[in-house]
């Protein structure tokens, strides 16, 4: 009774099904599609949705970098990777800029990506207004409506309680001027790197069985008032204590010993690529 | 490199593989799946009807290696059936063509077919039986002769009977309304994810597929006081049912047609719930609904609490969270439910990162935009 998985592990039945439901979610930007969503190997809400995206649009020719929160190297994401590799057999990387395909937990990579290149984020709520309201029946309803008052009251709300807007991550965007969406819980930080991508974005959420798109060159705006502008993450004066950038998404580290607080970057293949490439050009400059 | 917070993480998930597998073997003895099939049925009945997929090997397997944990051996066997291609639809199956085992009626002391007790823990008492701990194989082999010797006594000559249904006798009497077969094909929620308002094949097949202890503690909600639901037991039944296949290209009304491919076992309960109705002259008349339950093997407490649950949803206009559609189902899956909660073992540094940021902003009196 051995069996063998077949590529990509889905039969070819329900990868077709998840693929009419992305082209769906193209032609709809920032639209939340239903799609029945598979149980997966891995666990729901362990960033099935995303996975279920890669293995129906992965092919042989593929390469494929899979990140959690910022690294490659975190067990999620090597489970994840095992995962695709053992059953496509397709090349991997860290690379970002080798990558075809980058499936992600809670970021978007330094490195700008372009249009040969498909971002993949794994989404645990996809519905933005979902504190707003709790029933599913009536979100829907709200977006079709384009009825987004509570959106912007939350917003408000947090103006007029603290004096800013006190969103973590997750912050949500407008997509091409009609759907309010959430972008994944990525930083602030990430969200300005989605409007005008190159590099066409997939959102996948397994558990609660919705995909959505935000295609190449499309407009997203993060939710935000004249008098108090979107704000991300403030890194000012701190720079990774590696590679010395300072414009990127910063880790904070807590010296376990001395207490001492220091940075480095959340992205470990931009950081491990900078380091190599001042390796490389500070050997150049000794051989000169 | 210096500190990166979880790196490592090929070597790490290695050694952890390594240390799971460890803890399986370190005791020196293997169970065989064979003996999971032949004394754990409870246990085989449950995986199965939580991941909703009918296969008693494939389930005690799956039981082997989730070392006994009910939540990773239903989802095994739930990611194994995303791998399996659907390829046909059974007919319409007809429990009063069950071939009965169990059957009781808690509404009615004599019901047409009588009372049929089979095999229930009900009236054991809950008393640890220390002679299990040396148990000898020639006695239970023996045991078993004597009682196959008694039921072939009792059984000779006897036709297997097939019992009509409680409610059918009631209906007769106009206390439940005769409605028209509904043929439509049902929603398959394996297939489509689910959309509110659900129709009633959504319900019952994300009902039967629910984790046993929320269905059940669900349906005690209600019935205890956070729901409108009081019923009784019209009919607890178990035992096996047969199913067809129609042919894919001849007339599948015709049931020559149709092919036989095994049967399995179900409980399936019907719940008789008073419900007040206005009649024709619009005074108020108490008629009763049903309230229906049924899955995968024998486990009769997830029957029941099911049709407490189908009933409570059948009137969504009640304020308890028991009535409201999306409340039940989406709550109620053990792959969901146990696959969320875990994911809050993941790392969530950026996450947490970026709201610590908002929180210092706060208190450093970011309000000077």
């Amino acid at each position: 009774m051995k069996t063998n998985h077949h590529f990509a592990f889905f039969d070819e039945g329900s990868k077709k099904e998840i693929r009419r439901a992305i082209l769906k979610a193209v032609a709809i930007p920032g639209y939340q599609v239903p799609f029945s969503s598979r149980e997966m190997p891995i666990a729901r809400g362990w960033g099935t949705g995303g996975l279920q995206i890669t293995l129906s649009i992965i092919g042989c020719e593929d390469v494929l970098k899979v990140i959690d929160q910022g690294s490659d190297e975190s067990v999620n994401a090597v489970s994840i990777k095992k995962l695709v590799q053992t059953t496509t057999g397709v090349e991997v990387t860290d690379l970002t800029q080798e990558a075809t395909i980058i499936q992600s937990r809670h970021r978007i990579p330094e490195v700008p990506l372009d249009s040969n290149q498909i971002l993949v984020l794994q989404v645990p709520a996809p519905e933005p207004l979902r504190d707003v309201e709790a029933r599913e029946y009536m979100t829907k309803i709200l977006h079709s409506e384009e009825e987004y008052s509570g959106a912007w009251l939350q917003l408000f709300e947090q103006i007029m309680k603290f004096g800013r807007t006190t969103t973590g991550a997750d912050h949500p965007v407008y997509v091409n001027h009609r759907y309010v969406m959430a972008p994944s819980p990525i930083p602030r930080f990430d969200n300005p790197k989605m409007h005008q991508s190159e590099a066409l974005i997939l959102l996948g959420a397994g558990r609660e069985k919705k995909i959505y798109a935000v295609p190449p060159f499309t407009d997203v705006r993060s939710l935000a008032f004249d008098d108090y502008p979107f704000k991300v993450e403030s890194f000012s004066g701190k720079q990774c204590r590696l590679c010395g950038t300072s414009d990127v998404f910063l880790d904070e580290v807590l010296a376990a010993d001395t207490g001492e607080v220091s940075y480095q970057c959340n992205d470990t293949s931009y950081c491990m690529e900078r380091l190599n490439q001042a390796e490389k050009a500070e050997v150049e400059n000794n051989y000169a | 490199m210096g500190y990166v917070a979880v790196k490592g993480g090929t070597e790490a998930i290695e050694a952890s593989i390594n240390r799971l597998q460890y803890e399986r073997l370190q005791g020196g003895k293997i169970i065989e799946v064979e003996n999971i099939l032949a004394t754990m049925k409870a246990l085989v009945d449950q995986v199965m009807s939580e991941s909703s997929l009918y296969a008693p090997y494939l389930a005690a397997l799956a039981i082997k290696q989730a070392g006994g944990s009910m939540e990773e051996a239903v989802f095994l066997m739930r990611a194994h059936r995303s791998t399996l291609p659907r390829l046909y639809y059974s007919e319409t199956v007809e429990t009063e063509a069950m071939f009965t085992k169990r059957r009781i009626s808690a509404s009615f002391k004599d019901i047409p077919g009588g009372q049929l007790l089979g095999a229930t823990t009900d009236y054991t008492h809950r008393l640890l039986d220390f002679n299990l701990l040396d148990e000898d194989s020639d006695e239970n082999e023996k045991w078993l002769l004597d009682y196959k010797d008694q039921l072939s006594k009792i059984e000779q000559g006897r036709q297997p009977e097939f019992f009509p249904k409680v409610v059918d006798y009631l209906r007769e009497e106009g206390l439940f309304k005769t409605y028209e077969k509904d043929e439509k094909v049902p929603f398959d929620i394996t297939k489509q994810s689910i959309q509110f308002p659900a129709p009633r094949s959504a319900k019952l097949q994300t009902l039967t597929r629910g984790q046993t202890g929320a269905v059940t503690a669900l349906g005690y909600a209600s019935l205890r006081g956070y729901g409108q639901v009081h019923p009784t037991v019209g009919e607890v039944r178990v035992g096996n049912v047969p199913i067809y296949v129609g042919h894919p290209y001849e007339d599948m009304d015709i049931e020559e047609n149709h092919y036989y491919i095994g049967e399995m076992e179900v409980t399936e309960v019907e719940s008789f719930v008073p419900v007040k109705v206005k009649n024709e002259e619009n005074e108020d008349e108490m008629e009763f609904e049903i309230g229906y339950g049924v899955c995968y093997g024998q486990n009769e407490t997830k029957a029941i609490a099911m049709s407490i649950l189908d009933q409570c949803l059948e009137h969504p206009g009640s304020p308890f969270p028991t009535h409201d559609e999306e409340f039940v189902l989406l709550h109620i899956d053990s792959v969901e439910a146990t696959g969320f909660i875990s994911h809050l073992k993941l790392p969530h540094y950026v996450t947490f990162q970026s709201k610590l940021d908002s929180v210092r902003q706060v208190r450093n009196g970011g309000a000077s935009q």
